[in-house]
């Protein structure tokens, strides 16, 4: 089954990017696709490269990064929600692309199913 | 893309305007999927019925006023607004409070709508 | 279909605005801070037992467990991995999130 993620939350304060991921990861090995996952609201957080947690946290944007690589994730961050915040090319981590919020109604339209995690 | 597929999306809105961002940037997502020519119909209940509350005057937090954006979505053909009863009395509010037409609805009324959504997403 | 809710009972309402729009039959899924909800002895308990009757109640055990809380699972709460959560989420037609 094709699966749309919606991440309304940054990493670290909230735990919506964290669950996001492990759905994610459990999804994948249950033989699902994962047909994209949209950062919303501050959700566009998670798409920072200059993030830089303690060395004995987990990275949460390293994490997403290396998920879309492993599985080819389209990691897509709002380009409204992005400039708000700061988020720009030069500071995107890899594996993500800054994208309109028309990419999160075609992901509704087209995923079987969509899971928002937010706060 | 997705011609010809039309699905049920309902956006839920639980939250107050102003103190956070979510009602403002879930109005934008709405404004957005109106030309993807789906079936969208707002549910407002919880503190979301306060986005629709009249008469909002933003110039003393300097933040912009979206109320006027509520209004518009009829021209956008988005006409399906429901608001929770439960969530208008609690708050002393009634119809006549809400900025734009809308169907009164039970929150059980609208978790039957809930079942008939292809999607929903909540902001 | 799959409710979300990730709030505690005793802070916030989302679990009360989930039961009562929730239809016979709907599976509720407590995951994060809404796990406090699938426990025992709390103030809210009896909102859940009362849910049980009509709808499918499970809790994330992820989750509860890194709360400290998985010796106290309320009877009846069906604890689930994240794969089960995907499972839930693909069984049933459509999912909310009550954030």
């Amino acid at each position: 089954m094709n699966l749309g993620i919606l991440v309304n939350e940054g990493p670290y304060t909230h735990e919506a990017s964290d669950s996001a991921y492990h759905f994610c990861k459990a999804a994948l090995a249950s033989g699902h696709q994962i047909q994209r996952v949209f950062f919303y609201h501050d959700g566009v957080n998670n798409a920072t490269r200059l993030t830089e947690p303690p060395q004995d946290d987990r990275h949460i944007v390293n994490r997403w990064s290396k998920l879309a690589a492993d599985n080819k994730l389209d990691l897509v961050v709002c380009v409204a929600a992005a400039l708000r915040r700061g988020i720009k090319d030069e500071n995107l981590a890899a594996g993500f692309r800054i994208s309109g919020l028309g990419q999160l109604i075609e992901s509704s339209i087209q995923a079987d199913r969509m899971v928002t995690f937010g706060d | 893309m997705s011609e010809g597929q039309v699905k049920k999306i309902m956006y839920v809105n639980r939250k107050a305007p102003y103190g956070t961002i979510y009602a403002l940037e879930s109005l934008e997502v709405v404004l957005i999927a109106a030309a993807f020519d789906q079936d969208v119909s707002l549910a407002f209940m919880d503190d979301g019925v306060y986005q629709l509350k009249k008469g909002h005057q933003t110039k003393g937090i300097e933040v912009k006023n979206f109320q006027p954006t509520y209004r518009a979505l009829d021209d956008y053909d988005i006409n399906k607004l429901y608001v929770e009863k439960e969530a208008l009395e609690a708050r002393g509010l009634s119809e006549e409070d809400m900025c734009v037409p809308v169907e009164v609805m039970s929150a059980a009324e609208i978790g039957k709508l809930m079942e008939e959504q292809d999607v929903l997403l909540s902001f | 279909m799959l409710h979300i809710v990730n709030k505690s009972p005793l802070e916030r309402n989302a679990l009360d605005s989930c039961l009562a729009a929730a239809q016979q039959g709907a599976a509720v899924l407590l995951i994060e801070d809404g796990v406090y909800a699938a426990t025992r002895g709390h103030a809210a308990e009896g909102k859940l037992q009362a849910a049980l009757s009509r709808l499918e109640i499970y809790v994330l055990t992820p989750d509860l467990e890194a709360r400290g809380m998985a010796q106290s699972l309320a009877e009846g709460v069906k604890p689930v991995d994240y794969a089960g959560f995907v499972e839930l989420v693909v069984k049933h037609k459509n999912c909310q999130s009550w954030l």
